[in-house]
């Protein structure tokens, strides 16, 4: 790998430890506001978080996408400079960034935090590396797989949405609220469903490698659910603003199309039992447990998420840490997951030596355990506020989050025992690529990846048990 | 087959999106400089990382779509949280004028509808019929 990709994905790795620092603190700022306003106030320490965990994971995507599209294109890289250029322009911003909020300077809106010109600098990066997959893309010499699909679309819609979220500069879009916040949570929403293309795309293409087995990414069951969460990118971000009374279509779409999602989850069960039997067989791969890791989240996640969507059930959910436990169940659980995967993939965690895989081990037990510990107290001070808010209306603010306050203190120890379990599985990584010796991409995938790490995965396209990935948006 | 569903998709997104653009409101007056000022400072300062409109935003500090028409607080009362802070709100030292943009933008907020849904607005389907 290039020098600079190389960087790029240590860079995605350091943005991971910072969202986790950041995150701990931003926990305890929550829980003592009068000590941490005089020195690191929350409002300074939510961007810092939000902003690092959002980059590590665009981060951690483009980064596989660009490592990968050479072997997936069958072209070698005929754009490296434009990549270059995204690259350090990417990672430039990133930390100019970092350096205003660390000034307190703001100016943007949820999420993206920053002053909004330097949105422009997002945009530019952008769009040198749509020219470099773009380009890769039509040299392409066969029909594109689904996953390729699935990486078009997040990037695509990426940049859409990043417009999208921009627009509000215009007037016309801020002369009424309603349309305000609509244009807001439309583009967000739809943005989550772009980098979930993306990271799924890189979920299957790995399980595409280790079983070499590339019919799971063609049936017609695999488009089938492709399309349905291409459909519900576009459509169900109405699920975020049911309470906001702007026209009535807007929510009664976004309610139907979310529930289409309930076939995501009864395909996951269907297909339980061949993924006991996937499991069972690519089990030792440290770089595959991240992967199973991330189905299990998948499933909690999409559960929660499918009960979230119907507005009787919003009306209690909405507003509270339920939304949190929502965010950061999937975030983490799902999309750090497969990313940890997929980097774990490249720099072959498989062929480190013992000790190392070891630490990996227990970061990665410690990190699940906790994380558990993490979502359900979230969930349960959700439940605790909604049931004192909407259903009790009590009065103050304060009195009315007391106990709230009280099972948040679980959250934030469960917190940092996460940050301590991935850090121990980010430095492990974080040496191996070090020590990476630049290699080819295109002879990594071919020769070098997991594939004939185990016999018995030679043989895998022959029995055929691999079953296609079903994910939500 | 796959590239005209996909084609077919867009199209759709695109129509749908001029639509929302277009007919999400149609009924709310517009925003005067002062309110646009205060949409400006509320997110110079950062206020949504610890408040929430229409639930929306930070989960550290209160909902304050309706705080202005709610019996008992109003425009005074939140001046004097947002001139002076409290022990969990940061004082954020802002001049007389931010704190009337501040204020004439909350109540723009406010004018366009409640945050807070009626149970008697939730339809046997489990979705909400709302009217201003
Ligand atoms: C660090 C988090 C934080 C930030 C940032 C913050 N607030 Fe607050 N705010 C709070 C908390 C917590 C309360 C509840 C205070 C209490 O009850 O003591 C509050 C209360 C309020 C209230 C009174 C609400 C009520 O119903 O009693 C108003 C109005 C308000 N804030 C406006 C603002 C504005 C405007 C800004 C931006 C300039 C802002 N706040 C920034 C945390 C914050
Ligand atoms: C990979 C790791 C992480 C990712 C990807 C992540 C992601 C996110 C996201 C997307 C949000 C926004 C949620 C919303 O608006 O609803 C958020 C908020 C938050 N996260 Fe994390 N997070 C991570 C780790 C942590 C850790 C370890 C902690 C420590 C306890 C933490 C504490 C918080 C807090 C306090 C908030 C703000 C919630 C609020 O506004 O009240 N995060 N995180």
């Amino acid at each position: 790998m290039s020098k600079s990709l190389q960087l790029y994905f240590a860079f995605s790795l350091a943005m991971l430890l910072l969202a986790l620092f950041f995150g701990a603190v931003a926990a305890f700022a929550f829980l003592y506001p009068e000590f941490y306003n005089k020195y690191l106030p929350f409002y300074q320490l939510r961007p810092m978080h939000v902003s690092s965990a959002l980059f590590w994971i665009i981060s951690g995507a483009t980064a596989g996408i660009l490592f990968y599209k050479k072997a997936a294109f069958d072209t070698t890289n005929s754009q490296p400079r434009v990549e270059k250029t995204f690259i350090y322009l990417w990672m430039g911003t990133v930390v100019v960034v970092f350096i205003f909020y660390a000034f307190k300077k703001f100016g943007g809106r949820e999420y993206w935090e920053f002053p909004p010109f330097l949105g422009l600098a997002i945009l530019a990066a952008w769009l040198f590396l749509m020219y470099s997959y773009y380009t890769s893309w039509t040299k392409r010499k066969k029909k594109p797989p689904l996953y390729v699909w699935m990486w078009s679309t997040g990037i695509l819609f990426f940049l859409i949405t990043f417009i999208e979220q921009n627009l509000y500069q215009l007037t016309w879009f801020r002369q009424s609220f309603l349309r305000e916040i609509t244009v807001q949570w439309k583009s967000n929403g739809a943005m989550v469903g772009a980098w979930n293309q993306m990271i799924y795309g890189t979920s299957l293409y790995i399980m595409v490698k280790m079983s070499g087995d590339e019919q799971i990414a063609r049936g017609r069951k695999t488009y089938f659910f492709y399309f349905l969460g291409l459909t519900n990118l576009m459509f169900n971000w109405g699920h975020h603003i049911y309470n906001v009374p702007g026209a009535s279509w807007i929510r009664h779409v976004s309610y139907a199309i979310s529930m289409t999602e309930w076939l995501i989850l009864i395909s996951i069960i269907q297909g339980f039992k061949a993924k006991l039997t996937e499991q069972r067989k690519y089990r030792h791969l440290l770089s595959y447990r991240f992967l199973i890791a991330s189905e299990y989240w998948i499933l909690l996640n999409l559960l929660l998420a499918l009960f979230m969507s119907i507005p009787a059930v919003n009306r209690y959910t909405h507003g509270t840490h339920i939304t949190v436990a929502h965010a950061m169940g999937a975030t983490i659980g799902i999309n750090t997951m497969i990313l940890l995967a997929s980097i774990g993939y490249i720099i072959k965690i498989d062929r480190l030596n013992v000790a190392r895989k070891k630490y990996i081990t227990i970061g990665f037990i410690t990190s699940q355990a906790s994380l558990l510990v993490f979502w359900l107290s979230l969930i349960t001070a959700g439940i605790l506020k909604g049931y004192r808010d909407v259903a009790l209306h009590i009065t103050p603010f304060q009195e009315m989050m007391r106990p709230v306050i009280s099972v948040l203190h679980v959250f934030a120890i469960a917190g940092v025992v996460l940050f301590a379990g991935m850090a121990l599985i980010v430095f492990n990584y974080i040496k191996a690529l070090a020590q990476m010796k630049p290699t080819h991409e295109k002879r990594f995938a071919k020769n070098e990846g997991l594939i004939g790490l185990n016999p018995i995965l030679n043989n895998s396209s022959k029995t055929g048990n691999v079953k296609p990935i079903v994910k939500p948006t | 087959m796959i590239r005209w569903i996909w084609v077919s998709l867009f199209i759709c997104f695109s129509g749908y999106t001029l639509l929302v653009y277009r007919e999400c409101d149609s009924t709310q007056a517009s925003a005067d400089s002062k309110a646009l000022a205060g949409m400006q400072t509320w997110q110079e300062k950062n206020c949504q990382s610890c408040h929430q409109l229409y639930g929306l935003g930070g989960y550290m500090g209160p909902d304050l779509t309706n705080v202005i028409s709610e019996p008992g607080k109003g425009s005074d009362y939140m001046k004097s949280f947002i001139k002076y802070g409290t022990g969990s709100m940061p004082n954020f030292n802002l001049t007389d004028n931010e704190v009337a943009n501040l204020i004439a933008f909350l109540d723009w907020v406010d004018k366009s509808g409640q945050s807070r849904v009626h149970p008697s607005s939730v339809h046997w389907t489990g979705t909400y019929n709302l009217s201003k």
